[in-house]
């Protein structure tokens, strides 16, 4: 295998499966490393009723849809791998993974996108898949008339609270502030839903139990006081980290660690272009990050291009 | 039936035959859902690596799945996928909920050769 390329893509989420298809449409030579499985956080989405063009498709489809047709076009893809090192200073970038194999480019695409957010209180890490859950949809009918707990005051929190009403007997929404980030709409929905009640100002600061989550600690961010609920079940919604802890000190990040781009989507560094969620930017949906990796995919082809003929000007 | 490229388990029988026919097992018991799909696409890149192991999925709904999902060992799982591992027919390991592609590398380099 040829080691050398003209873009390497980091991430095979929306952002970096779209710059993908662009860049190999384009011939340019292009090469997509991702850590995880292909799809993102896309894959997360159970189902997309509002990506155009395409009436109602689940978020695994649509992963594997844009998959396929960055290979049909001759982009390369290796997923499940580690990126143990990045050398993206000088004018051939380099990027080490796990198996010790090194790939050279010209230009380097960044999509590595998100994941969710955890709350990092003791025990969250021992309960995950028995009774701690970050996907109602996937989890949501272990609970069947169950009591349990919603973390979080977003639009995702309070959606999936009313969901999992479905099955749960009892849904309490635990959230750290004395107000809801979400819109209006989702607030009433779940403030109608008898099923649903409210802690507000508070957070769980531990999980306890033995082979699975039997009951939570709360304290109450206003006074301090700290209780115990028994429970069955914690879904987690409280949004989402940028995947950028590899880049710091490397590339400039804001103070939420996302990624900072020009217009054309390329970082502080020459030849370096970021796209998609861990980019800086207001709105994340799967059109935004496949805007994103067009922009950058067309930049860093031009950036290549150019590059070219440079050194057969030179 | 699961849209992956794994050796399906449509039955109990063929759950049997599976692991009377293969001494080191992995079924992967889910959905087409996301913390499956990582988990399927882990197992369908580890096929080639690990050649003294058989790698198989079954449908979580399905009725037969039982000889999975009612296992003492799952007692507890509350996430999807669950993920046996077996050795000579003897449950070895147990998991619930999404693992990533090195927790389940971990599971197979300590109890299975490649």
């Amino acid at each position: 295998m040829d080691t050398h390329f003209d873009v390497i893509v980091i991430g095979g989420g929306a952002a970096g499966l779209t710059a993908g298809i662009y860049l190999s449409r384009a011939k340019v030579k292009a090469l997509i490393l991702n850590e995880g499985a292909v799809g993102g956080q896309m894959v997360l989405t159970h189902e997309i009723a509002n990506y155009p063009g395409v009436e109602n498709i689940s978020g695994y489809e649509l992963a594997r849809n844009m998959k396929s047709q960055a290979l049909k076009f001759g982009c390369e893809i290796r997923s499940n791998v580690k990126i143990t090192s990045l050398d993206l200073g000088d004018e051939i970038k380099e990027v080490t993974i796990n198996n010790k194999d090194v790939f050279t480019s010209n230009a380097v695409i960044i999509a590595t996108g998100g994941k969710s957010r955890t709350i990092g209180a003791p025990g969250e890490n021992n309960f995950k898949g028995t009774g701690i859950s970050y996907c109602a949809t996937c989890d949501g009918d272990f609970f069947q008339d169950k009591e349990i707990i919603v973390v979080g005051g977003g639009n995702s929190a309070l959606e999936e609270a009313v969901s999992l009403t479905k099955y749960a007997s009892k849904v309490t929404v635990v959230h750290q502030f004395d107000h809801f980030q979400a819109l209006e709409h989702y607030i009433e929905v779940a403030g109608n839903n008898e099923k649903i009640n409210f802690i507000m100002e508070s957070e769980i600061i531990e999980f306890i139990g033995e082979e699975k989550l039997a009951s939570v600690k709360i304290k109450n961010m206003s006074t301090g006081k700290i209780s115990q609920m028994n429970i069955d079940g914690v879904f987690i919604f409280i949004g989402y980290v940028p995947n950028t802890e590899s880049l710091e000190g490397i590339i400039e990040l804001n103070k939420n660690k996302e990624i900072v781009v020009d217009k054309d989507l390329m970082t502080s560094l020459n030849g370096v272009f970021a796209a998609g969620d861990s980019i800086q930017k207001k709105y994340r949906q799967v059109t935004t990050a496949v805007a994103d990796g067009t922009i950058a995919a067309l930049g860093a082809a031009e950036f290549v291009n150019n590059q070219k003929k440079n050194l057969v000007t030179a | 039936m699961l849209k992956t490229n794994l050796t399906h388990v449509l039955s109990e029988k063929e759950h049997s035959e599976l692991l009377n026919s293969n001494e080191n097992v992995m079924i992967c018991c889910g959905r087409m859902g996301p913390m499956c799909i990582p988990v399927y696409e882990s197992m369908e890149e580890l096929e080639g690596e690990y050649n003294g192991v058989k790698f198989a999925d079954m449908e979580f709904d399905s009725p037969d799945a039982k000889v999975i999902r009612n296992l003492p060992e799952c007692s507890s799982f509350a996430g999807l996928p669950f993920v046996v591992y077996y050795k000579n027919r003897k449950i070895v390991k147990a998991t619930s909920s999404i693992q990533s592609r090195d927790q389940i590398t971990e599971i197979l380099d300590a109890y299975f050769a490649k």
